[in-house]
């Protein structure tokens, strides 16, 4: 108690300390541009008056739509939007606390969700994306692997590469007796919620114990967080297996593996065979559909939509009418756009289908 | 952060009698001096409430469902919505412990090397680096962590710390690289700029007539070190100790990425691990249902528990440490 050091003491991070001594005009100027500057901006935004349009919600297409609302604004100058991309579940909430004027979402909304809008909430589907079975085995062999198969690792009973069931897929290549490591997104994510979906559709026992989500009770496996940790520990362990989005195993020359689908075909993931997947799935008319394990010869059978949620009956006409010409382009011109950004664009018939529901929303 | 100005509170409750001794020609200002500090204090302590009041409002759902339970069960199942977060827990005491076991030694000993011992040029540039380390963004370390740090520690330190240990239940089995210690290295790479920085403001603040009486007696630079400076500066390291702690026990995106976010319990330090943090910066974006939410709200809720009941407990150790340290100090 009569040690007079620590009673008074009080911390001041040295380096704001020495910075404010050493230079405090400098740190005053730097202030005074950041004023002007943000003044300049209000000023420029005023002027023009611009509707504002605001969105929230998936990560996944957040490249994609950034890029349309920066194509959009050429086509029509006078409304700008703002999109923050916070998460499905974030975006879900938002449109339902009409917080936003349209939430976007990886996954469909649950029954019970959609139940605790105040009115009519549309899934509006955009693009698709998939997700690749990749993995590190000495000499890059290319692998094929069935929904059974891939099941059975990530439910820890296919333990080692030697394992039959893998041999009996991959006739001709040589397996090490080694252990598989799973790796899997410790993240909720949409990528999580297509690669459970797809499980639960190839495995009763799955569907079970584990089910589908944007996060699950893994039974085995370590996680990483996003692509990026996935990739990483994928990458640094020899005999890892697991799931990454298509485009990020593209950009990343990861080898990854053809799968099984549901016609029997072993098809290669693509662009075009996740289309063809949406093109031959069954859609339901309120477009909370999934198209993991579609039928058709061509589908790759581990792929999801991605979608916006807008209300039917839209509160702001102004606003509402804006939003619906925006949604029109995006189906119509937004959609070319897709592919050079590595995410496969609706199929024609689904196309019509979602500019019909866009026609149905009311001011 | 709340650690550190406590101990200036016994001082304040002696001010205000003082000051109505003397002040009879009423002074507005004074007053509204007074006022307004204690209204600024007023106001932390208001902050610090109103967030456990909102985390527990938020969580009302899950504490109502689970009760006692979500402390003591291992479950961790979105689908299902069951929630437990002991796994959680231990990773957060767990990982810690293991960052402050690496960066108090470390931390403490730079902060002498830095003020008794090292040459005045390399002072400068020395704590200017420290700093730096603190600079750095948490997610530019965890991947750091992703791409150097554990490919070398998987090739190197865990192997032979295997070997060595490998007979003890802490380090056995598989190593995989991503892991609990880890964690703990990572958690401990971030609080070791802190811990350095207070220690050595008071170790600076120790007054030099310490070091010449210790110095006149005849000790060893040694002995003046641990005698005159480091026993006097006890209650202060110990703060900065503190600070460290509740720093590594919230720290989140780098610990994350390193971690390998797996709700177990393992004995093993090589098996990966969770911690509260984490399962909030992980799930909470894609979080829809109500349940499951507030289940993550309770974990925040846990999370500000423990870091305040280990707060409440370092201060407990410090006072019954500072009592026996005085008197040594003295002799």
């Amino acid at each position: 108690m009569n040690n007079p050091n620590s009673e008074t003491l009080i911390f001041v991070p040295p380096i704001l300390a020495t910075r404010n001594n050493q230079t405090p005009m400098k740190f005053q100027k730097i202030l005074g541009k950041l004023l002007a500057f943000g003044l300049l901006v209000a000023c420029a935004r005023s002027v023009s008056a611009q509707m504002m349009i605001n969105g929230a919600g998936a990560t996944f297409p957040y490249p994609i739509y950034s890029k349309w609302f920066d194509e959009y604004a050429k086509v029509d100058q006078s409304v700008r939007f703002n999109y923050q991309s916070i998460g499905s579940g974030g975006g879900q909430k938002q449109i339902l606390e009409q917080t936003v004027d349209f939430g976007a979402s990886d996954g469909p909304m649950s029954d019970d969700n959609l139940s605790k809008a105040p009115s009519k909430l549309l899934h509006i589907p955009t693009v698709a994306g998939a997700d690749v079975v990749t993995y590190n085995l000495p000499g890059d062999p290319a692998l094929k692997f069935d929904g059974e198969t891939i099941a059975g690792i990530f439910l820890g009973q296919i333990k080692k590469w030697s394992d039959p069931k893998i041999g009996a897929l991959n006739p001709g290549v040589k397996l090490p007796d080694q252990e598989i490591i799973v790796v899997h997104r410790s993240d909720g994510s949409g990528t999580t919620y297509i690669w459970t979906d797809y499980l639960s559709k190839v495995s009763p026992e799955w569907k079970q114990k584990v089910g589908t989500n944007t996060s699950v009770n893994w039974p085995t496996g370590i996680g990483g967080k996003g692509n990026e940790g996935v990739a990483g520990q994928i990458k640094q362990t020899s005999g890892a297996l697991g799931y990454v989005e298509l485009i990020y195993a593209v950009q990343n020359k990861m080898p990854y593996a053809d799968v099984k689908n549901a016609d029997g075909e072993f098809v290669k993931a693509s662009l075009a065979s996740i289309t063809a997947a949406m093109a031959t799935a069954q859609i339901p008319d309120d477009f909370r559909f999934s198209i993991t394990n579609a039928p058709g010869k061509d589908a790759y059978p581990i792929a999801g939509a991605t979608w916006l949620l807008v209300y039917e009956k839209q509160k702001d006409p102004a606003k509402g009418k804006k939003l619906v010409e925006f949604l029109k382009w995006a189906a119509k011109d937004g959609e070319k756009m897709a592919q050079d950004l590595q995410y496969a664009p609706l199929p024609e018939n689904l196309q019509k289908r979602v500019l019909q529901r866009i026609d149905e929303i009311k001011m | 952060m709340n650690v550190v100005t406590r101990p200036s509170i016994p001082g304040e409750t002696e001010q205000p009698s003082l000051a109505t001794q003397m002040s009879r020609p009423s002074r507005f200002g004074d007053r509204a001096f007074e006022w307004l500090t204690l209204a600024m204090a007023l106001a932390v302590i208001a902050l610090v409430f109103l967030v456990g009041w909102q985390l527990a409002r938020g969580s009302q759902l899950a504490i109502a469902k689970f009760g006692f339970h979500f402390l003591t069960t291992s479950t961790w199942d979105p689908v299902a919505e069951q929630y437990g977060a002991l796994p959680f827990i231990y990773g957060t005491i767990v990982s810690s412990l293991i960052a402050l076991i690496i960066a108090v030694p470390l931390s403490i000993a730079t902060a002498v090397y830095l003020t008794e011992l090292a040459p005045l040029w390399v002072r400068q540039p020395l704590v200017s680096l420290i700093e730096m380390l603190a600079a750095i963004p948490s997610v530019i370390l965890g991947l750091w962590g992703i791409f150097v740090m554990i490919p070398w520690l998987k090739a190197h330190p865990f192997p032979l710390l295997k070997t060595l240990f490998g007979w003890t239940p802490f380090f056995e089995g598989p190593i995989y690289g991503i892991s609990m210690l880890a964690g703990g290295i990572i958690i401990a790479i971030m609080i070791l700029p802190i811990i350095t920085s207070v220690s050595r403001e008071i170790l600076r603040s120790v007054p030099n007539l310490q070091r010449e009486a210790a110095y006149a007696l005849g000790a060893t630079r040694w002995e003046v070190t641990r005698i005159a400076v480091l026993s006097y500066a006890k209650k202060g390291l110990a703060g900065a100790v503190i600070l460290g702690l509740g720093r590594a026990l919230g720290e989140t995106m780098a610990v994350t990425m390193v971690i390998g976010n797996t709700p177990q319990i393992k004995a093993s330090l090589f098996a990966p691990g969770y911690t509260l943090a984490s399962v909030i910066a992980n799930e909470f974006t894609e979080a829809t249902t109500d349940l499951y939410l507030q289940a993550l709200f309770e974990v925040g809720l846990v999370l500000f528990g423990i870091t305040i009941l280990a707060n409440l407990i370092a201060q407990v150790l410090i006072k019954t440490m500072a009592g026996a340290t005085t008197t040594r100090a003295v002799q």
